[in-house]
């Protein structure tokens, strides 16, 4: 009954944009020290790539956590373009 | 005042401009041509119940709706109440996609190995006109767009809105990002969710606080109808409703739910962003952990994840409402932080939230007049509902809850341990078992402290 957050997210129907909704200022990010981010985003969006976080925006179900999370504030945030992003079929 | 831009012919014959502007779309694509009495922003239950309200009285309705269909973005745990719903659409539960009809709610106090269920099961749920439903969000909202539309909404999915216009400190229209550009509308209601960019960039909130946002996510388990029916003793559209508290929270502020659908099953769990922040717990691995607890394990045995989600619940209350108005522009539902977390209440706030905003927005197209002063009697109105007299009656609560998280956690397995001994018989002289659980409950909390909590708890909720 277990899943990992690949198979969650893989139950899931996206149509993702071509460029990212999500835009971290990377100077912010280097100086953060805990980057709770990559653990609190539900849908594990961030990881960090040792001198830069890593964006997969197209995995995003924009809930807003990592925008109001962030405690540096350093995501540029908002919502993908019209018909784009995540598509729930249940919700 | 706005009215001075409009294009002849479109003022005063509201229902006729609705009705008109559905067949084509071209006339919408003209910017700074199209003017609607109302514009909604956002097709969730707010947003669409004061749609359907405006709709009904005769004003010109746009719905925008950044999904591919309303309710492809919309998440919550699941329970629909009736009576606010029938207020805005009577009857709707006869034909309305609703999974299934609340007949037991209650509370499962979750320990580390066990669960002391506290609910209660009533026949009178059990009739016509029912008192809640379980519903799934992508179908109800879809469904009850359309009976916005049958009022005499435009709806138009697809379309985000990046800003909303504003003329001497009046909204005048939105911009949406689409080729449409500019809409113009007397009055605009944001129904834009929790996120609310819109009401944040016109200054009526500051950036929201971790500590008043909960971060909840969710899973649709499939599982066979009869399956279902048997382990929860349901039969026919019966479902039930338990919230669940404890140990499962990981001694964070938060709270998990399992809620039965027809044919799936809806087990969440959601914790203020600030403890996730703080703790470092991946919100999917708590969820899986739940999963794992002994008394949810068989009840979802054999089930496969059909969905996953993710959302934000404001959690704020009255502590942390924005300004719900400005001239020409009213905040509804979740935008406005409308949610008794007490009570798990929010989808009706929601929806009498939007009703009463096309109330004053009906008033205002009667007197034209959608100044500040105007916009001001949705104040009043929310003043004199549930909504507003709710919040405010359970604001400490929160704070009470956040100031001392751990009782989340001690009480549930105190009362674990001492209904353990209790049912376990093993010899021992009742004398002797009682003594042995109040050094249990003392080893837990000293009774000063139970005291306290007791009397704060009082307070927090006088």
């Amino acid at each position: 009954m277990s899943t990992s957050i690949e198979d969650k997210l893989y139950t899931l129907t996206f149509k993702p944009d071509k460029e990212s909704h999500l835009v971290p200022n990377q100077d912010l990010c280097r100086q953060c020290a805990d980057k709770p981010c990559l653990n609190f985003c539900p849908a594990h969006v961030y990881s960090w790539e040792g001198d830069h976080l890593a964006v997969a925006f197209e995995g995003c179900v924009e809930c807003g956590a990592c925008r109001i999370g962030c405690p540096y504030h350093s995501i540029a945030w908002r919502y993908p373009r019209g018909g784009f992003g995540v598509m729930y079929k249940f919700g | 005042m706005a009215t001075q831009t409009l294009p002849a012919g479109t003022q005063g014959a509201p229902a006729q401009t609705a009705a008109q502007d559905k067949a084509p779309a071209a006339s919408r694509r003209e910017p700074g041509k199209t003017r609607f009495d109302v514009i909604v922003v956002g097709a969730g239950p707010a947003g669409v119940s004061a749609a359907i309200t405006a709709a009904k009285a005769g004003l010109s309705v746009l719905i925008l709706e950044r999904g591919d269909y309303p309710g492809s973005k919309n998440v919550m745990g699941g329970v629909l109440y009736r009576q606010p719903t029938d207020v805005i659409l009577p009857g709707f539960w006869r034909e309305a996609p609703l999974e299934r009809h609340l007949v037991e709610q209650g509370y499962w106090l979750m320990s580390e190995r066990g669960a002391t269920k506290f609910s209660y099961r009533g026949e009178d749920w059990d009739a016509e006109p029912y008192n809640a439903f379980t519903v799934l969000r992508a179908r109800f909202d879809r469904w009850y767009a359309q009976q916005a539309e049958k009022a005499g909404a435009i709806l138009v999915p697809e379309t985000t809105v990046d800003e909303v216009l504003v003329r001497d400190g009046q909204a005048v229209g939105v911009r949406v990002g689409r080729d449409q550009g500019e809409i113009y509308a007397n009055v605009v209601i944001l129904a834009d969710g929790v996120n609310s960019l819109l009401a944040k960039s016109l200054g009526l909130h500051q950036e929201w606080e971790p500590h008043t946002i909960a971060l909840a996510v969710k899973e649709i388990i499939a599982l066979p109808r009869e399956k279902i029916e048997s382990r929860f003793q349901i039969e026919g559209d019966q479902g039930v409703a338990y919230e669940l508290l404890g140990s499962i929270s990981k001694g964070m502020v938060g709270i998990g739910f399992l809620y039965t659908n027809k044919d799936t099953i809806s087990i969440g769990m959601g914790c203020m962003l600030s403890d996730f922040a703080r703790t470092g717990i991946k919100p999917y691995e708590l969820l899986d952990q739940l999963k794992q607890h002994p008394a949810i394990k068989p009840v979802l045995a054999g089930g496969e994840t059909r969905e996953y989600m993710a959302h934000l619940i404001p959690e704020g209350g009255y502590n942390s409402l924005p300004k719900l108005y400005m001239g020409g522009l009213l905040v509804v539902g979740d935008a406005a932080q409308f949610v008794n977390a007490l009570t798990r209440e929010g989808s009706n706030m929601a929806m009498i939230s939007g009703h009463l905003a096309a109330m004053t927005a009906i008033r205002a197209h009667q007197r034209g007049d959608f100044s500040a002063a105007s916009m001001a009697y949705y104040r009043d109105l929310l003043e004199n509902s549930f909504i507003l007299q709710d919040l405010r009656r359970f604001r400490k609560i929160m704070p009470f809850v956040e100031s001392r998280h751990e009782l989340i956690t001690v009480y549930p397995e105190l009362l674990a341990e001492l209904l353990q001994d209790f049912y376990t018989v093993d010899s021992v002289p009742k004398t002797q078992l009682f003594r042995r659980m109040m050094r249990k409950i003392r080893a837990r909390r000293r009774w000063t402290s139970v005291l306290g909590d007791l009397w704060k708890g009082l307070r927090a909720l006088s």
